[in-house]
């Protein structure tokens, strides 16, 4: 069970676990569940350079198209093929199912607790 | 990420079904300025529910609005595409209302309850459309319209398992003709609650299905009823999210989407909802070919084409989608789309799927064909 206070997010639902100078990066079960049943997720490549606030990918549900923002400036340094493979374990646990992990070159900043995170969502996200 | 279903704005419009619809844990989403279940559970386990087994709608947003008079046939001849006067007591018929110019304001399922008396199915959003036209156009007629949306409830039972679980709801009685004897596109009376039910087969699935109307006070109980019966037959309750990839499955159009003001029936490959030689009706002088020709896209892979994406032919932009989704039942991705009618047999399109071309293939609708 992951310890959801040590994570950190962002407003646009990402969340950050921080190990050292690499962070690993998802979306929250709250956007899970606001998605739906996601059927694709679209991650960059090993090597690629992410930009803190630029897009770096997609996820894809039934019903719609999300972007995905890269909360912290870095290289991808592993990507999930477990998500890529079966894209509905974000469903089942979003934060298990972890999509990119970024070396991270500069402190990220403007991240958000989990108290802050949850006032965000209006207390929906539990 | 962004794209999350917005919070309803404002003071969105309530169905009576809103209490069931949290108790069983739904999402809500705004949809056509009403607050609606998008999902219960999972969008996939809701489509494949209503394929396999059944699946139950609340569309208490659509509108109900009553036409009777001696003049009501020939009222509805005149302000309606379809040839009404000439549908039987007891069935039911898909049709539309156009626009001086043939543009489509909604698309309707008008129901004849007597020989006098037709209930006329509006989509949410066209209601007010929809009462103010007929009110307009019954100047005349010796008939009368009558909003009777707030009054009545609209539960959907659709799939495979419809009859089966209609049949197993003990509390519905009196069903006139038995469930069996009912044809698709007809309608059927029965009780519930010592208040009268009409039972119509019809519904906006690809599926066998029903569609019972119900009075407002009485709706929260049938739901129930219905979900109770339903249980052992696999019956869950099913959102619009499941709604829209079954309809788009079955290639039904749905208003805002394929169908709009600026289109002609012809144009989204409905002009057979206007009789051949029909005249004296508003709208008649549409054109029966339109610019652009609405058709069936399939593509490989699991990106879809989604709702305003561009269709290429080469480096031509031909055409928009406007539906698409990767087919829960066929394992694909599926999308309708408006092109140019020089495009629409077309071997070599492609979606831009945000700055990548994916070839399609133009496909017949439905996408899905039930085995009957």
């Amino acid at each position: 069970m992951t310890d959801l206070n040590a994570l950190s997010y962002t407003a646009e639902h990402e969340w950050i676990a921080v190990d050292g100078d690499v962070a690993t990066i998802g979306i929250t079960d709250y956007a899970a569940d606001q998605l739906g049943d996601v059927v694709y997720v679209d991650l960059p490549s090993v090597g690629t350079t992410v930009t803190a606030g630029q897009v770096f990918g997609e996820i894809e549900s039934t019903k719609s198209v999300s972007e995905l923002y890269a909360p912290v400036d870095g290289e991808v340094v592993e990507v999930n093929d477990d998500v890529d493979a079966d894209p509905a374990t974000v469903n089942s646990d979003a934060f298990a199912a972890w999509l990119i992990r970024v070396r991270v070159t500069s402190e990220p900043s403007g991240l958000l607790d989990r108290d802050a995170y949850v006032a965000l969502t209006g207390g929906d996200a539990q | 990420m962004d794209a999350l279903d917005t919070p309803p704005d404002g003071d969105p419009r309530e169905t009576p079904l809103r209490g069931e619809h949290e108790a069983l844990g739904a999402s809500f989403t705004d949809f056509g300025g009403w607050l609606m279940p998008v999902r219960y559970s999972s969008d996939l386990a809701e489509h494949h529910a209503v394929r396999q087994a059944a699946g139950l709608f609340d569309i208490s947003h659509m509108g109900e609005l009553l036409v009777e008079g001696p003049g009501a046939g020939e009222f509805l001849n005149r302000a309606l595409a379809g040839a009404i006067s000439a549908v039987p007591v007891g069935r039911a018929k898909y049709t539309m209302i156009l626009a001086e110019d043939g543009g489509i304001l909604d698309d309707l399922i008008v129901y004849r309850l007597q020989d006098e008396v037709f209930l006329v199915i509006a989509n949410a959003g066209n209601r007010e459309t929809v009462a103010r036209a007929l009110t307009d156009r019954v100047a005349g007629f010796d008939a009368t319209v009558e909003d009777q949306s707030d009054d009545y409830a609209l539960i959907a039972l659709q799939g495979p398992a419809a009859e089966r679980v209609l049949a197993a709801v003990s509390v519905v009685t009196d069903v006139s003709p038995a469930l069996v004897d009912l044809r698709n596109y007809a309608w059927g009376s029965a009780f519930f609650e010592g208040e009268p039910l009409l039972i119509a087969r019809t519904g906006y699935t690809g599926e066998d299905g029903f569609e019972l109307l119900v009075p407002v006070a009485h709706a929260a109980a049938l739901w129930r009823a219905l979900l109770s019966a339903g249980e052992p037959h696999g019956l869950v309750p099913a959102g619009l999210a499941a709604r829209d990839t079954l309809r788009l499955e079955a290639g039904m159009p749905l208003y805002g989407h394929e169908l709009s003001r600026d289109i002609v029936p012809a144009q989204a490959g409905l002009g057979r909802v206007i009789p051949a030689g029909k005249t004296g009706f508003v709208g008649e002088h549409a054109p029966r070919e339109g610019a652009r020709a609405l058709i069936g896209l399939s593509a490989e892979g699991r990106r879809a084409g989604r709702a305003g994406y561009a269709v290429y032919r080469g480096d031509d932009l031909v055409g928009e989608i406007t539906s698409g989704a990767l087919s829960p039942t066929l394992g694909h991705p599926i999308a309708m789309a408006f092109v140019d009618p020089d495009a629409a047999h077309a071997t070599d399109l492609t979606i831009d799927i945000r700055g990548t071309r994916i070839p399609a293939s133009v496909t017949d609708l439905p996408f899905y064909r039930r085995n009957s």
